[in-house]
């Protein structure tokens, strides 16, 4: 699989916005302490919703503190807001902007993000002017000119998918090959795959990565309230999201972004670049089983790990640590559990050390990937790797080593990251130290 | 050496009806399907024609095990799974979707999925019916009363309709597709990136074949009045919808809304040849690049169309051929006057003068713009003109702008050699994909 005149690829920079913090380093130094980012739900009324919480951003965040050209981004949804202080923060690491001859055709953008969030006010508004009470139906012509008065432009297409992508591009002034995929829960990681996958074929020099999102709006705890994915621990919501532990109810919420500067190895070094870690595996696989639940053998997550590992050109026994999907879902944890303990259980050193961070900013839907990614580059930094918190009682069906509570120093060169979405699409990134 | 990747099914479903045979044959006479919106009552709206895909029913297409899944599908999803059923079939392979007692012949672990798609509107009325349960005497919606009760009478599975990637989640299933899977959400972009991307994904021997394209509707009164209000429709041709789009003509007035699917099914020249499958074209040379927007707000290209140009001169290096081998192009050409000048800049500044002598044709005329569907369509038109050798009608253009080579023509026969197709979205993203005769 591996491609012998593929190029290499290095991370030059990284940043995030999440609910433990707006910067990396402060990020990074509260996931280490074991510290939660949840707390009731303010950005509407959930008072009633059978889940009340969720890890939000906090409040003093603004995306016009990072923005370099914020008249650019006058009418951007949340998600947007995540993406452009993250996406500075990492451009800004990289020391791009101090090279003035960059190639802005040459520099590309591959994100993961979600959808902006709908105009629920307006949009209720619309559906209650056009209820057709008599037939049970929206009345389309009553729908449209209620539409005409409420919905505006700007709200309308700063919804759409690729909007996060188009303000990215236009605040960084990048010309070259530019993607959103969404891939539900996997898509960050994904967008990370496929962005180390143009660089090593020699179709971009750089390329900005990662993914942003929120769900966290009427509609979408809505829609995971109703497929009771998700905690509803309420009088105890920083203990809700618990990863691994056998008394787990389902994940919790969270939102934000994270963005990492991907370049060839040979872009890197011509232009000096501080190299902070190298990503040297991808895979991507299907479970082609269930839209609802994940195949018992987790033979699609099982499936991406191998090819990421192999695409690597490592083998099991090179991992030191694995920063999991976990998501705090009975089915996930159990599921990815097997899958890892298949692969990993004959290894020499037994299944590598696990954690799962959602346990303390929760579950960033499409951009959960991207700091996670951006977890493995620091682990290897520092040498020491995060804990999986509220972990206490243990489930025969998680059966390993989840690094409980505290975090850990090892040794870690080689990190593995999954994700996995809703429908059975599969990721797996390996990351590794850099070493020439 | 990289793999050579080969296009051995088309799977169109579109205004003209399902298949590529009903497609090509209204290309070739001319024939537009655009007509008055049926699936709801469009009096209040400022455009009212669409390309709609009447008479389909995916019930009759999935296996019979998979009926009860077809609940959880919106109309996307749906077109997805019937333009993908269409290019199986076209392609010859037996697969448990097809035929669940028949012989596989080929490797689902060695076939990946990459379906692009749009901003899934929820079904109004599905939707407003759960609201409903939750407006108080003044008709106001209660929050409370929807936390506690209301959002009840929704379906549990009632958000998985609307996630982007249950197109191609569906089709992995039904076709037991284990590879490598993604779900690009570029707008108008979505399945040129995906095709372009499945090649390179069987070039890097990460799968031997791909089902890949984009399928979308927006032909709902949510998605439908998202796309009014951004000024891109045509609402000057209610009453004469087979001529609405004039892509490239001086007196073009917008766009109109088309949904559908187009799908290709890709696959490495050595699993093709090895079951003697047809092969229609091949797929020669791919490149994308961004529109960065002068005033930022998405709406309005860069009039110099750099992001563009910079799509299609990666396509055609890729390709390793020269602009002048180009005999054919089928443009994004939506007749929204600011794309269409944007695109045609690009276009000179790759072809210069020799961009009068190039023909230029364009789908939106005949089954509307189709969003994530668009550019999957339009790859498979341009696999049968290779395959045919024929540039099929161009109708609607008069006078074109800038001297373009696209005014109305008849069908005509043509010896081509390499075809050249381009999508460029709302929001900026571009692709262009460099075809060449099998």
């Amino acid at each position: 699989m591996i491609q012998a005149d593929r190029k290499r690829v290095v991370v030059t920079g990284m940043g995030c916005v999440t609910p433990l913090g707006h910067e990396v380093e402060q990020v990074w130094q509260r996931l280490l302490a074991g510290d939660c980012g949840i707390g009731p739900i303010d950005h509407f009324d959930a008072s009633t919703f059978p889940t009340t919480f969720a890890a939000q951003v906090k409040e003093d965040y603004d995306w016009r503190n990072f923005a370099k050209h914020p008249e650019r981004h006058e009418h951007i949804e949340r998600n947007t807001g995540f993406a452009l202080g993250a996406a500075r923060q990492a451009w800004g690491m990289s020391g791009l902007d101090d090279r003035n001859e960059l190639d802005r055709d040459r520099v590309g953008i591959y994100l993961g993000s979600g959808e902006g969030i709908l105009d629920f006010e307006n949009y209720v508004g619309c559906g209650a002017a056009g209820w057709d009470t008599d037939n049970r139906k929206i009345d389309a012509i009553k729908w449209a000119a209620a539409a005409k008065e409420k919905l505006t432009l700007w709200r309308e297409v700063e919804q759409e998918a690729n909007m996060c992508l188009n303000h990215l591009a236009t605040e960084l002034e990048v010309y070259g090959p530019a993607y959103n995929c969404l891939t539900a829960c996997a898509a960050s990681t994904q967008a990370i795959g496929e962005a180390v996958e143009i660089l090593r074929r020699g179709d971009a020099d750089v390329m900005v990565s990662g993914g942003a999102h929120t769900m966290i709006h009427p509609f979408g705890l809505t829609g995971f309230n109703r497929l009771t994915a998700l905690s509803t621990r309420n009088d105890d919501s920083l203990h809700a999201s618990r990863p691994f532990n056998r008394t787990r109810d389902g994940f919790v919420l969270g939102e934000g972004a994270g963005i990492v500067i991907l370049e060839t190895l040979d872009h890197a070094i011509e232009r000096g670049a501080t190299i902070l870690a190298e990503i040297t595996g991808y895979g991507s696989s299907a479970d082609a089983f269930r839209i609802t639940d994940m195949h018992s053998e987790g033979r699609g997550p099982r499936n991406a790990m191998q090819y990421a590992i192999a695409n690597a050109g490592r083998t099991p026994d090179d991992v030191h640590y694995i920063s999991a999907h976990g998501t705090s879902t009975e089915e996930n944890d159990k599921i990815e559990s097997k899958a890892i303990g298949d692969l990993f259980g004959k290894c020499a050193n037994g299944v590598p050390p696990i954690s799962s961070v959602k346990s303390m900013i929760g579950h960033l839907i499409a951009a959960a990937g991207s700091v996670e990614a951006i977890v493995c580059i620091l682990a290897i930094r520092d040498g020491i790797v995060p804990p999986t918190i509220n972990l206490n009682e243990s489930d025969p069906n998680c059966p390993h080593d989840y690094v409980p509570n505290e975090a850990r120093k090892i040794p870690v060169e080689v990190c593995l990251s999954n994700s996995f979405g809703f429908g059975g699409q599969n990721n797996t990134l390996i990351i590794e130290r850099f070493v020439k | 050496m990289r793999r050579d990747v080969v296009i051995t099914g088309l799977g169109t479903l579109t205004a003209t009806g399902t298949g590529i045979d009903p497609f090509w044959q209204a290309a070739v006479d001319g024939q537009s399907a655009l007509a008055r919106i049926e699936a709801f009552d469009p009096s209040g709206l400022d455009a009212q024609i669409a390309g709609e895909v009447r008479d389909f029913k995916v019930n009759a297409i999935v296996p019979k095990s998979y009926r009860k899944a077809t609940k959880v599908m919106a109309r996307d999803i749906e077109l997805a799974v019937g333009a993908t059923d269409c290019a199986v079939r076209d392609a010859g392979l037996v697969t448990p979707g097809t035929d669940p007692d028949g012989e596989r012949t080929y490797d689902g672990s060695r076939c990946g999925v990459n379906i692009g798609a749009g901003l899934i509107a929820a079904d109004l009325d599905e939707l407003t019916r759960a609201m409903a349960t939750s407006f108080d005497d003044q008709n106001a919606f209660d929050i409370h009363a929807w936390g506690e009760k209301g959002m009840q009478s929704l379906t549990p599975l009632w958000l998985l309709k609307y996630l982007p990637n249950m197109l191609a989640c569906h089709v992995t299933i039904i076709h037991d597709a284990q590879g490598p899977s993604n779900t690009i959400t570029c707008g108008e972009a979505s399945s040129g990136l995906s095709i372009g991307e499945s090649m390179r994904v069987i070039q890097r021997d990460a799968a031997d074949m791909c089902f890949c394209g984009g399928a979308e509707s927006k032909i709902n009164p949510m998605a439908f009045y998202r796309q009014m209000v951004t000024g891109r429709l045509t609402t000057t041709s209610n009453d004469t919808p087979a001529g609405a789009v004039k892509p490239f003509a001086t007196d073009a007035a917008g766009t109109v809304i088309g949904e559908g699917g187009g799908i290709l099914v890709a696959e490495a020249a050595e699993t093709a040849t090895k079951r003697s499958a047809r092969i229609y074209a091949k797929l020669l040379g791919y490149g994308a690049g961004h529109t960065v927007h002068p005033n930022a707000n998405g709406l309005e290209p860069d009039p110099a169309g750099r992001g563009i140009a910079a799509a299609i001169r990666a396509a055609i290096k890729d390709a390793n051929v020269s602009p002048d081998d180009i005999d054919l192009i089928i443009p994004f050409a939506s007749a929204i006057p600011a794309y269409d000048q944007a695109e045609a800049a690009a276009l000179g500044a790759v072809f210069g003068d020799r961009l009068k002598d190039i023909p230029l044709w364009s789908s939106k005329p005949y089954v509307g713009n189709c969003g994530a569907g668009a550019g999957g369509m339009d790859m498979a038109i341009a696999a049968k003109c290779l395959a045919e050798q024929t540039i099929p009608s161009r109708i609607n253009c008069d006078s074109a702008i800038e001297s373009l080579n696209a005014t109305t023509a008849a069908s005509t026969s043509a010896s081509l050699n390499h075809v050249l197709v381009c999508s460029s979205s709302l929001g900026g993203q571009n692709s262009a994909v460099v075809l060449s005769k099998a």
